[in-house]
């Protein structure tokens, strides 16, 4: 099942390889129908996913199943290195309350995704075979539990999405693209040591050999007690602690780290901003809540403050740079940074409500995000230009496009009601009753006010008043004798035309939907959430030890 | 004074050698190629380009029927010590063969041929040449015998750099690799004299038994050490004995830059290993040295500075070809890692490494000479627009070069695995190295994606759509390249245990 939702999508590029490419329209559908396929899996993963059952770690006795579910596991390569015991590398996969939320949001934004490609016109069929292997890449992330397999579809991530940038993307691509290669793969070079060195250092509790498994690494009492990254090597588990973190924080992103995602988000195209807002961000802190903590807790519980402090760097930060952009696609990713802040204090919480915020929060900014790229997009195709101040009045001639904006814009500043104010309000009482974070927590509050601040702003900016002198459209009177505004070479629809409805309402609904009645989603993730706190708390190390 | 043999003594001297032709047959059989291809090109008249080099392809693909019954026989020394047969010799034969057959089916692809030369007979004779010479290089157990092979290798490569006769670069090409080479290996001979001073051997194995046995002046061993790896370093193109490669790798027929750059270099690892390992006697620890310079130290030094030099320099360059030199003095500092570690999954990470990087420079330098074919040219700014006109060669030269980079799923990428996991393997020292190699191949992307970028993410200057089509040979040739490196980057357990059984060196067994 897993595999089918993971490989479902390269399979459709291979179908699209044999489509000659003048054939447009049978690309576009191909890809959607495997999109749409994804989604029917998810669902059918979401009906069958037990959610008592925990994950995060293996059962008792050692043995994922009965604690993971969906598992596929066979050997994938087995070599025996003579003294150096064998080499096992599994292809390992199977969800717990972490990672199916996320194979649910992929699975929605990919579709999404596809549909807001329809408007490509360059290399149709280059552009859909590098698409789909980015979406088979992103699902393999999320569903991989042996940190081989884990890493390389981390690394065949990168491969298309700097193409899909480079070529599809702006006047500034070149730079954009290099710069976003560049900086993840520096991340995760150091992610390949720490890798190898953890390789060294567990022992499969089943088998007694060394594993990749990362099941096997989330319990402490796999490792060897002097290996290079055992419990004794407390130096080499602080640096590979940090390298982890910094490899995963380059993804998410966190300040100082977070110069490529203006960038990239500016001249990507806007799907995939949609990508990668929606769902390349989330592998950041995925990977901070699947490998980076669960395998070094000690080093975890030491870091809270400093975590916690970047956290509100990045809500504050953000939120000022958003404050100051002109390009409304700026604004939004900044905001971007602004709200994986959030994500960052509630893992730096470390308790129930934190972690779990943390985890709702990146499934929402997936949803909201998403929306606001794909609205950006949408005055974009029209104007053609991003300035905010070349708007002005927007509300009294495209209303539903206005409507829905409200809505995003509102939900991403966390009003109640709205999916975004929930899990806020989790990463907000998670940080505050932990000691450790709790003045952080009362500083980064001023994130949400410059939060409303930009977005009520551009808002009223862009769709409140009238037209500006100089904005991006002309007026002219209809034969209806009503006032109508023209945007220079746009033939299509003046508001949302179906297709852009058909992307953005099933978002709206889900936002307003899990705004209202977050269980769906909570409901999946409480267990694995409470296990990984107790995993990561002081008390069962120091009695382990 | 000098004493005549006895009769007895010729006879047992006769004997030996009878006994030990049986296992030398595949390089007999590659001499008698070389000498039949020469003949081929005196007798035949008319065209005879094709036949010359489906000759050579036929005959290098019968050498390996006679290397595979080679695995039967028993590790061993013959010709009195001069030479042996082990299964990482047998390795390089078939690496070798290979490199061979592949340079062949490039050189046929190659149409800057055509206008520069008009008689391929010499060529082909003497890339036969330069194959058995490696074959022997990698085999050699004798310092004499090891110098032999090394100038067969090397003045066989001196002529196929000058090929093109008209074309000055090529000429300047060839005459610097000379003069270096020439320096080089005298360096080396010098440091073998060395050696055979302090030991009265010439044979690996024995002069690791006297140096154990009566010690050494540490003084001597350094020098020898130094001039030595001079010798080396300059056929593995590793710095600071590189100076000739990016003209030469520029200069010469692009086929021969891919030899020159594949076989060429693993020849001399080969020979580093065998040399190394085989020589230097394992009791010693390395580190007891007075002035604190040993191989080890040495070797640490090299593959540190080729990997910073090679990935820093390599991000100015604008012709593909010196690009891809400079990628080459890196992996030669990749390559020795492996080494460093001086364990037997160490030499089995550094035979994988060769493995891939066999597969992907191959493929990297074929895509080059198929776009010189239809462009002319070698600059990067003339690969602009290509990946529209040509997807399918500028897919396969991006999977190339992203197995360059070391990137999943490729095969550069597990050669690098295995690498980097050899050193973890060891221990703090070591880890410093492989940081450094991590942080150079961050630095390698760069360069190397200039060349997908150039072909996919800018348009071409010209207007006018050129005609890029690539023969159906040429294309499955690209193809099953492509694919070798993607599939073994996702199972290696084949190649994997072929370099396993491999890192066995006769002579030399790893504690």
């Amino acid at each position: 099942m897993l595999s089918l939702i993971v490989f479902l999508p390269i399979l459709a590029g291979l179908v699209i390889l044999a489509v000659p490419s003048s054939q447009k329209q049978v690309i576009r559908i191909i890809s959607l129908v495997a999109a749409l396929v994804q989604i029917v899996l998810a669902i059918v993963i979401w009906r069958g996913y037990d959610p008592s059952l925990a994950g995060i770690i293996a059962a008792p006795g050692g043995s994922p199943a009965g604690s993971f579910q969906f598992i596929e596991r066979v050997p994938w390569i087995s070599l025996d290195l003579g003294g150096f015991g064998k080499l096992n590398i599994e292809y390992f996969l199977g969800v717990d309350g972490i990672s199916i939320t996320m194979v649910i949001l992929t699975a929605l934004i990919s579709t999404i995704g596809v549909l807001s490609s329809w408007t490509i016109q360059k290399q149709v069929k280059g552009y859909f075979i590098l698409y789909n292997l980015l979406a088979t890449a992103m699902m393999g992330c999320f569903v991989a539990l042996d940190f081989f397999l884990f890493y390389v579809f981390w690394e065949i991530m990168l491969l298309p999405m700097y193409f899909l940038i480079g070529i599809w993307g702006g006047p500034n691509r070149e730079y954009a693209a290099i710069k976003f290669f560049l900086y993840t793969l520096f991340g995760s070079v150091f992610m390949l040591l720490v890798m190898i060195g953890l390789y060294f250092s567990v022992i499969d509790p089943v088998t007694h050999n060394h594993t990749f498994s990362l099941v096997a690494m989330a319990s402490q009492e796999n490792y060897i007690k002097d290996a290079i990254l055992g419990p004794d090597n407390v130096f080499w588990r602080y640096v590979a602690f940090i390298v982890l973190f910094v490899g995963f924080a380059i993804k998410v992103p966190m300040f100082p780290f977070h110069t490529w995602l203006p960038d990239a988000h500016v001249e990507a195209p806007t799907p995939i901003s949609v990508i990668l807002a929606g769902v390349l961000l989330k592998l950041g802190t995925y990977g901070m809540m699947r490998i980076n903590f669960p395998l070094f807790p000690e080093v975890f519980q030491a870091s809270l403050f400093v975590i916690g402090v970047f956290g509100a760097i990045n809500i504050i930060y953000g939120a000022f740079c958003a404050l100051a952009q002109q390009d409304l696609k700026k604004m939004v990713a900044y905001s971007s940074i602004s709200h994986m802040g959030y994500v960052l204090l509630g893992l730096a919480a470390a308790n129930s409500e934190g972690m779990l915020g943390a985890l709702y929060q990146m499934f929402n900014h997936g949803t909201i995000t998403a929306m606001l790229f794909l609205l950006v997009g949408v005055i974009y195709d029209r104007a053609h230009t991003r300035q905010i101040d070349k708007f002005g009045g927007l509300a009294s001639y495209m209303p539903v496009y206005a409507g829905i904006v409200t809505v995003a814009w509102f939900a991403s500043l966390g009003l109640p009601g709205l999916s975004g104010f929930i899990s806020e309000a989790f990463v907000f009482v998670g940080a505050f009753s932990s000691v450790t974070t709790r003045n952080i927590a009362i500083v980064s509050v001023l994130g949400i006010v410059f939060g409303a601040a930009y977005l009520l702003w551009s808002l009223q900016r862009m769709f409140l008043g009238t037209r500006k002198p100089d904005a991006a459209y002309d007026l002219e009177v209809g034969s209806d004798g009503h006032e109508h505004i023209h945007f220079h070479d746009w033939k299509g629809k003046l508001d949302l035309d179906g297709r852009e409805l058909a992307m953005l309402v099933p978002l709206t609904v889900i936002i307003i939907i899990l705004g209202i009645y977050p269980m769906p989603v909570i409901g999946l993730l409480t267990t694995s959430i409470n296990k990984l706190v107790t995993v990561l708390s002081p008390v069962v190390l120091t009695t382990m030890n | 004074m000098f004493e005549l043999p006895s009769g007895a003594e010729i006879q047992a001297i006769i004997a030996s050698l009878n006994a030990s032709v049986g296992y030398f047959i595949p390089e007999i059989y590659l001499s008698v190629l070389f000498m039949l291809l020469i003949v081929i090109d005196l007798v035949a008249k008319g065209r005879k380009n094709n036949l010359l080099s489906l000759t050579t392809l036929a005959g290098l693909a019968g050498s390996i029927f006679f290397i595979v019954p080679q695995h039967s026989m028993k590790a061993g020394e013959f010709f009195f010590g001069m030479y042996v047969l082990d299964e990482f010799g047998l390795f390089f034969k078939y690496f070798f063969v290979i490199s061979g057959m592949l340079t062949v089916i490039v050189t046929m692809a190659d149409e800057q041929f055509d206008s520069e030369t008009k008689s391929m007979g010499e060529y082909y004779a003497l890339v036969v040449a330069m194959v058995l010479g490696m074959i022997m290089m990698a085999s050699s157990n004798d310092l004499l015998m090891i110098f032999l092979s090394m100038e067969l290798v090397s003045f066989s490569a001196y002529i196929l750099t000058g090929y093109y006769k008209r074309n000055l670069q090529s000429s300047e090409a060839a005459l610097k690799y000379l003069v270096y080479g020439a320096v080089s290996s005298g360096l080396m001979v010098y440091g073998f004299s060395l050696i055979y001073g302090m030991t009265a051997q010439t044979n690996l194995i024995k002069i690791s038994a006297s140096l154990a046995a009566n010690g050494y002046d540490p003084l001597v061993m350094i020098l020898a050490t130094l001039l030595i790896i001079a010798g080396f370093g300059y056929k593995i193109g590793a710095v600071p004995f590189h100076f000739w490669s990016p003209d030469v790798y520029e200069g010469a027929p692009t086929p021969i830059t891919a030899l020159l750059s594949v076989a060429s270099k693993a020849a001399g690892f080969a020979l580093l290993v065998r040399f190394y390992f085989v020589s230097v006697p394992h009791s010693l620890q390395p580190y007891e040295d007075i002035v604190g310079i040993d191989w080890h130290s040495l070797l640490i030094v090299i593959a540190a500075a080729s990997m910073i030099y090679g990935n820093v320099v390599a991000l100015w360059q604008k012709n593909v070809k010196r690009l891809l030199a400079y990628s080459s003095i890196a992996h030669a500092g990749y390559l020795l890692l492996g080494i460093i570690v001086m364990d037997k999954f160490g030499t089995q990470a550094t035979l994988f490494y060769l493995l891939a990087y066999f597969l992907m420079n191959f493929g990297a330098f074929y895509i080059v000479i198929l776009i010189a074919n239809k462009t002319g040219s070698e600059n990067l700014d003339d690969y602009r627009g290509l990946g529209k006109s040509m997807p399918l060669a500028g897919g396969a030269l991006t999977v190339f070069l992203i197995s360059l980079v070391g990137l999943p799923p490729t095969a550069g990428f597990i050669g690098k695995l295995m690498i980097f996991a050899a050193m973890l393997n060891k221990g703090d020292l070591y880890i410093v190295l492989a940081l450094i190699g991590i942080l150079t191949s961050v630095i390698s992307l760069y360069y190397y994606m200039l060349i997908p970028l150039n072909m996919f993410l800018r348009d071409s200057p010209h207007s006018e759509e050129r005609s890029m089509e690539l023969s159906l040979p040429s294309r499955l040739i690209m193809i099953a390249l492509m694919v070798l490196t993607i599939y073994f980057g996702l199972y290696f357990a084949p190649l994997s245990d072929f370099a396993k059984y491999s890192s066995a060196l006769y002579g030399m067994s790893f504690q």
